[in-house]
């Protein structure tokens, strides 16, 4: 398990120099000007020519990404040069927000996603089955952006029961567990648990039909077990693919809730990574994207060792 | 009671008693800004006009300020933290009386060494407090100054480089912020963003980055007129148009600048007040006028002005514009009397169309630079969509070149003849034109042709160039009001820009929201403003 679990480790590193060459080269790509944002508009050409050398940005690109690779491992992500606050500060306080969010949507979505998979394996070719296949479906379909406004509109505007948007009074730092500032993240929590809903209750499904039609469970049922202790074979049978398409989603969750987070105003790393792209603020944008990945590629680490901790084959493979 | 039932009347009540929240304390005006973060809060506020309406004007005072009490009229400079100011007989040294007993938020005193620390702060890269973020907003905007000097505490000189009788219009885009704040937060401006001190009617009394600010009333302001009404003011950045709509539906923000026209209605609908005035804004096409480029007759210019019905454009903006009869609104003291009528007249302008060599058989086709959205820049894709079909009717086929909004800046930067520009003859940019400079010399002056300023379309005129200079050595108000007129009829009479439309700032307020007066300008005033109980 330990040489597993240090290679695994050790494959991460390729994985995040890597990463980091996509991101800053990907950055550099979009037209537009990060300095747009932080001059007058109608500054002149003089004016923008010592600005761009003020920030480094008349360099050649290698020498660019090798200034900002060499402080990376510093600690140092640089300042956003359309705030001039540091990157740090500004991705890890927005990841904070957005990890609050994404393990609200998990905590929605995973239970109800593992509970209606079950069902439905359990059920197969019924219209028990057929419901909840149907419910998924919509569920990955729906634009959750849509859905987002379509909430907002029957909670917030018509029935004034949930806030449309923000973190709560005093915003994000004054975050506390009371419902003054849970209930700003009902509606954004439950809004992007619905496609994890989906995709976690079609996996589910089709694993517990898979496994409930193998020979083991006949003989499981002939040796005298119960149906529950039935269940919970098929479901630690289940465990380990179902676990790593929940931590896929998690990572999903929080990179991929950048609209929801417009659509609610909620202040975390994908409203930051919106702002960023229109502002060009490229050390913001590479520092958020950056993170983002890296976080991605841990959530994959932690899933691929709690799956050799549950199921030893994988070690041999 | 059963537990179930306990539960249910448990939550039941805390959801009444969140709903109450929502009905706001009196007094507390909660802002929907478009901006996506707060804007710079260190004196010189980025975020374009809205940095400078609510942080700027705000926080901050500048030697002349812009007279922000009237919706009747256009907003003319007005004494600030300087109470008079005259040039003299070199017509470059400019002297300044400072208000007394003016003080910072601190409590520091507002002296004309302070002042000079503040132009040093923009524009001597050497000075300790040089701040590149605020020198980056304000320095182009004050490029007459040369130098500048303490007389005694309460008197300044300015000197130009040149005469430039605009020198009052540029300074009343620099804010003071206070040295004292600077020195006392280790003179490191990221703290003093934190933590700023202005002259300004309203303090900075709380700030979380791209979430929110809220401002308190500065009791002893200079001008008791101008102390605000309100408990407090909260800017809350919402740059999604829906999100915004739906914050001032639910209740959550009393007040929405620039709501999409679409969701009008049902603001209207549910008693909110849409407010809205003319004010110095300016959505065109800036034309090139390169060796080739078709936009160099005139008669085609005319021509494709009198095929806009811009009447029938105001359904699609719910009627939230002022159809353009030249490049400033028909109601800016400087719009004087062009002869040319730029009005919808198919017939005419077909008949200018067929006197240039153009007609149904040899139609003109133009290359034109729009962006799908952009500050300021209204509804831009279903507009130009509808100036191409106007443009149609009198032979003129437009092929659209789109860039997103931060690549069109750069390629309004960058000019008519660059390269990236691809061969475009136009380009659909809106302009804040509230001064002589930003209104009419910047555009069009031959001194200042891309990418070294903004002329954009290379627009060389002799005639012209001599009004600028008139303008920059006519120190009478009255008479440079004047020759502001000339030029303008000359913007108009030669037709060198195609126009369109004039925004009007809409905003979405609360019903509750009284004493708002909305200035016909960029910036507000907010010290008028009270909630209703």
């Amino acid at each position: 398990m330990l040489s597993y679990l240090i290679r695994r480790i050790l494959l991460v590193l390729p994985v995040a120099f890597g990463v980091s060459v996509i991101c800053f080269l990907l950055v550099q790509i979009a037209p537009g000007d990060p300095l747009t944002a932080i001059m007058a508009i109608d500054a002149t050409a003089e004016e923008q020519a010592a600005m761009r050398a003020a920030y480094g940005l008349d360099k050649p690109l290698p020498i660019q990404y090798a200034i900002w690779i060499g402080n990376l491992v510093q600690g140092d992500m640089g300042k956003s040069i359309a705030t001039g606050r540091p990157v740090a500060a500004e991705v890890f306080g927005a990841v904070k927000n957005s990890l609050l969010l994404a393990v609200s949507a998990a905590v929605i979505a995973f239970p109800i996603g593992i509970f209606l998979g079950f069902l439905a394996g359990y059920f197969r070719d019924t219209w028990i089955d057929r419901a909840v296949t149907a419910l998924s479906i919509t569920g990955v379909s729906v634009p959750n952006y849509w859905l987002g406004i379509v909430l907002v509109i029957i909670f917030s505007v018509n029935l004034s029961w949930l806030p449309s948007m923000g973190a709560g009074p005093g915003g994000s730092q004054s975050w506390a567990w009371d419902w003054a500032h849970i209930r700003h993240l009902v509606l954004p929590a439950v809004t992007l648990a619905v496609v994890p809903i989906g995709i976690v209750s079609r996996t589910v499904r089709a694993l517990a039909g898979d496994i409930l039609s193998q020979d083991f469970v006949d003989a499981l049922y002939a040796k005298g077990m119960s149906r529950a202790d039935v269940l919970r074979h098929v479901a630690r049978n289940a465990a380990a693919t179902a676990l790593s398409v929940m931590g896929l989603q998690l990572g999903y969750l929080l990179g991929g809730s950048i609209l929801i987070e417009t659509v609610f105003n909620w202040p975390g790393s994908g409203f930051l990574l919106s702002n960023a792209i229109f502002q060009r603020d490229l050390p913001l944008l590479q520092g958020t994207i950056l993170i983002l990945a890296l976080f991605f590629v841990a959530m994959n680490l932690i899933v691929d060792v709690v799956q050799a901790a549950i199921d030893p084959r994988i070690q041999r493979t | 009671m059963p537990r179930f039932l306990k539960g249910a009347v448990a939550i039941a009540t805390a959801i009444t008693l969140s709903c109450a929240t929502f009905a706001n304390a009196q007094g507390v005006l909660r802002v929907g800004m478009t901006a996506a973060d707060i804007p710079l809060t260190t004196g010189q506020t980025d975020q374009g006009g809205e940095g400078m309406r609510f942080m700027g004007y705000t926080v901050y005072d500048s030697l002349i300020e812009w007279d922000l009490t009237s919706a009747d009229k256009p907003s003319v400079l007005i004494p600030g933290l300087a109470t008079e100011w005259s040039v003299g007989e070199d017509e470059l040294t400019w002297t300044f009386a400072l208000r007394e007993d003016v003080t910072f938020h601190d409590g520091s005193p507002l002296t004309a060494e302070v002042v000079v620390w503040n132009l040093d702060k923009l524009l001597d890269s050497e000075a300790e407090q040089y701040d590149p973020r605020q020198s980056a907003q304000g320095k182009s905007r004050i490029p007459a100054v040369a130098s500048y000097e303490a007389v005694d505490d309460l008197t300044l000189t300015i000197t130009t480089t040149v005469p430039d009788a605009t020198l009052p219009y540029q300074l009343a885009w620099i804010l003071m912020s206070s040295k004292a704040n600077w020195e006392a937060m280790d003179k490191d401006w990221e703290k003093v963003a934190m933590a700023p001190s202005g002259t300004g009617p309203w303090k900075l009394e709380a700030f979380v980055p791209r979430e929110r600010a809220e401002l308190v009333p500065n009791a002893d302001y200079w001008d008791e007129t101008r102390i605000p009404k309100l408990d407090k003011m909260v800017l809350i950045p919402l740059p999604e148009p829906n999100a915004r709509a739906a914050a001032l539906l639910s209740g959550q923000v009393d007040w929405i600048e620039a709501p999409a026209p679409d969701t009008i209605p049902a603001m209207t609908g549910n008693g909110f007040v849409i407010s809205s005035n003319a004010y110095p804004h300016n959505w065109t096409w800036h034309l090139s006028r390169l060796e080739g480029s078709p936009w160099n007759d005139i008669r085609v210019r005319k021509a494709a002005n009198m095929a806009i019905d811009r009447e029938s454009m105001m359904p699609l903006l719910g009627g939230l514009m002022v159809p353009a009869k030249g490049f400033l609104p028909p109601s800016s003291q400087w719009f004087g009397a062009p002869t040319f009528d730029p009005s919808y007249d198919l017939e005419a302008a077909k008949a200018l169309m067929t006197e240039a060599g153009y007609g149904p058989d040899n139609r003109l086709t133009v290359k034109a630079l729009i962006s799908p959205s952009g500050s300021g820049q209204m509804l831009p894709l279903p507009m130009n969509e509808y100036v191409q079909q106007s443009l149609a009717e009198v032979w003129i086929d437009v092929d659209f070149m789109v860039v997103e909004w931060n690549q069109m800046i750069n390629l309004w930067r960058a000019g008519a003849a660059d390269e990236a520009v691809d061969g475009a003859q136009s380009i659909n940019f809106t302009y804040f034109i509230q001064d002589p400079f930003t209104g009419l010399i910047r555009h069009l002056d031959e001194g200042l042709i891309a990418p070294n300023g903004t002329n954009w379309g290379h627009y060389i005129d002799p005639e012209m160039q001599a009004l600028f200079e008139e303008i920059k050595t006519t120190f009478d108000p009255e008479a440079q009001t004047a020759v502001l007129q000339a030029t303008h009829e000359k913007y108009v009479n030669d037709a060198l820009f195609l126009f369109v439309t004039h925004d009007v700032a809409p905003r979405a307020l609360s019903p509750k929201v009284e004493g708002f007066v909305q200035a016909q300008n960029w910036y507000q005033n907010f010290s008028s403003i009270s909630m209703a109980d």
